[in-house]
């Protein structure tokens, strides 16, 4: 055990520039590819809220709105919102039909603005009333919208796919950008900790003869091995932890950032990228170092 | 102790076979030498005895255990049985002779305490007392070789085979070496000796087993070197 904790060590101390270079690919591709999880959690956070429920919203009016069909200063009376919904429902386009109070509206809004400043900013009636429509076909919105728009008590029409489509956009292009730039690394890195183990056990390869002479086991003879570059990836992971931590960090405390969405990623997304993120870098390690030792090791 | 049945070696890529349908039998506590030319397949003997390669055809028996038959994983605790030396030494340049001793026993796993023990011991069996804290380029090829004799002999092998140990030395030197084979040989292991050095097989009168070509011309009990 001390042999091999010795090898270890003389291993990382000859090597140290290479260590120093092996540590930093792996700190900056398994960061990349930590971003492109929480960027990816992040997109599915969105989604989950909005995109996949509800294509269609249509607004009804308050005492606070104004527009073509509203009466100012009046809310829409039982028998309009009765109109709307009919029409709604005998649409053929049209696959379901949800109803959204004031108070759910003011539920939802309390819930996506927990802890901001304008979270008592609004009140309950104040929240404007809506129908969440759910279509056949998300493309062919034209004719439900236009079927309602037109109907007194209806504020505004919102194609929620269209609304949320340009930050879906973005997120996702940021995901694959992330993602591909850190699978490169990770690639790069995987070749480096592979030469690097290739080199030091070329430095090593008279100790590696006579101790498969002696009859050394396998795993004794590629332990220290092991041990280095799992030091130098567990220094690697530490680093891109560091670095998920202080984009959480950026993101929940930041209250410019949290007012500008509902749905934030936060710890938990968080946790689950440094996971993924360890994993990873566990295995990039290992995986190159037993292909790079393994033809010292053939007996 | 070592058993060759109709054993035949033939390397990838090559045509001519290295070693053809050898049978030798050599018994617990013999010293055999290996003679022949360059090429005539004595180191393809020694390394198929330590499952560096296994057999083309044929079975091969050490130390009781069947060799081409063992899988991979048990290789290590075959050569734990064999010790090993070569011509050129193979010592580690920035090891004490104590610490090139000591390794073979470290990386086996054997206790400090064992270490303790068997390292002065053998070093003394050698005659190298008092010289442990040398290193390796302090000493004359001789002392090296005896250094390497001493990390072949310290976990006490049952077998130990010799490629050409005294290939580099002088023929004075060469007799000191051959005296603590011998005297290893008399510990009760077996000693397999390749070598081109026909003073010392004449003289030490030990079975003597000839390869030409791959194939044995001459399997003689007190044998002498027989050839030019």
């Amino acid at each position: 055990m001390r042999h091999i904790f010795s090898e270890t060590w003389s291993g990382l101390r000859r090597h140290i520039t290479m260590v120093v270079a092996v540590v930093v690919t792996t700190f900056v591709s398994l960061t990349l590819f930590g971003a492109g999880l929480l960027v990816y959690q992040q997109a599915d956070l969105l989604k989950g809220r909005w995109y996949d429920r509800v294509e269609i919203s249509v607004f009804l009016c308050t005492q606070a709105t104004a527009g073509d069909n509203c009466t100012p200063g009046a809310d829409i009376t039982d028998a309009e919102r009765e109109q709307v919904r009919q029409t709604l429902e005998s649409n053929s386009e049209v696959a379901a039909v949800e109803f959204e109070t004031k108070e759910q509206a003011y539920a939802e809004f309390q819930e996506a603005f927990d802890g901001s400043p304008v979270q008592d900013s609004l009140t309950v009636d104040q929240m404007q009333e809506s129908f969440r429509v759910k279509l056949v076909d998300p493309a062919q919105f034209e004719g439900v919208v236009s079927a309602v728009a037109g109907l007194p008590g209806v504020q505004a029409v919102q194609d929620m796919r269209e609304y949320l489509q340009p930050l879906i956009g973005v997120l996702q292009a940021l995901q694959i950008a992330a993602m591909a730039t850190g699978g490169l690394l990770l690639l790069a890195a995987a070749l480096q900790i592979g030469n690097t183990i290739r080199m030091a056990a070329v430095a090593r390869r008279r100790e590696i003869g006579i101790m498969r002479l002696v009859g050394a086991g396998n795993l004794y003879i590629m332990a220290p091995f092991l041990l280095e570059s799992l030091i130098a990836g567990v220094l690697g992971i530490a680093l891109a932890c560091g670095a998920i931590v202080a984009m959480v960090l950026f993101l929940t405390a930041n209250p410019q950032v949290s007012l500008q969405a509902g749905a934030w990623i936060g710890w938990p997304e968080g946790i689950f990228a440094m996971v993924g993120v360890a994993i990873v870098g566990i295995v990039l390690s290992i995986v190159p170092t037993i292909i790079a030792t393994r033809r010292y090791l053939r007996v | 102790m070592i058993r060759f049945d109709d054993v035949s070696k033939t390397y990838d890529g090559q045509r001519r076979a290295a070693l053809k349908n050898v049978d030798l039998e050599i018994e617990k506590g013999e010293f055999v030498f290996l003679v022949g030319q360059s090429g005539s397949g004595k180191s393809t003997f020694l390394r198929l005895v330590l499952r560096e390669y296994r057999p083309t055809r044929g079975r091969i028996f050490v130390a009781g255990r069947e060799v081409n038959r063992l899988h991979n994983w048990k290789i290590p605790g075959l050569r734990r049985q064999i010790g090993t030396v070569f011509q050129d030494f193979r010592l580690l340049p920035g090891k004490t002779v104590h610490e090139n001793v000591a390794f073979a026993l470290q990386v086996i796993g054997r206790s400090r305490k064992d270490i303790r023990q068997l390292v002065p011991e053998t070093l003394e069996l050698v005659g190298l007392e008092g010289k442990g804290d040398r290193l390796p380029e302090e000493l004359s090829g001789g002392e090296q070789q005896r250094v390497a004799i001493a990390r072949a002999f310290v976990n006490r092998p049952r077998i130990l085979i010799a490629d050409e140990p005294t290939g580099n030395l002088d023929p004075a030197t060469s007799v000191g070496i051959m005296k603590l084979l011998d005297r290893i040989n008399r510990t009760g292991a077996t000693v397999v000796m390749a070598t081109h050095d026909s003073s010392i097989v004449d003289q030490m009168r030990k079975r003597v087993v000839q390869l030409a070509d791959g194939v044995v011309v001459r399997d003689q009990v007190k044998g002498v070197y027989g050839y030019q």
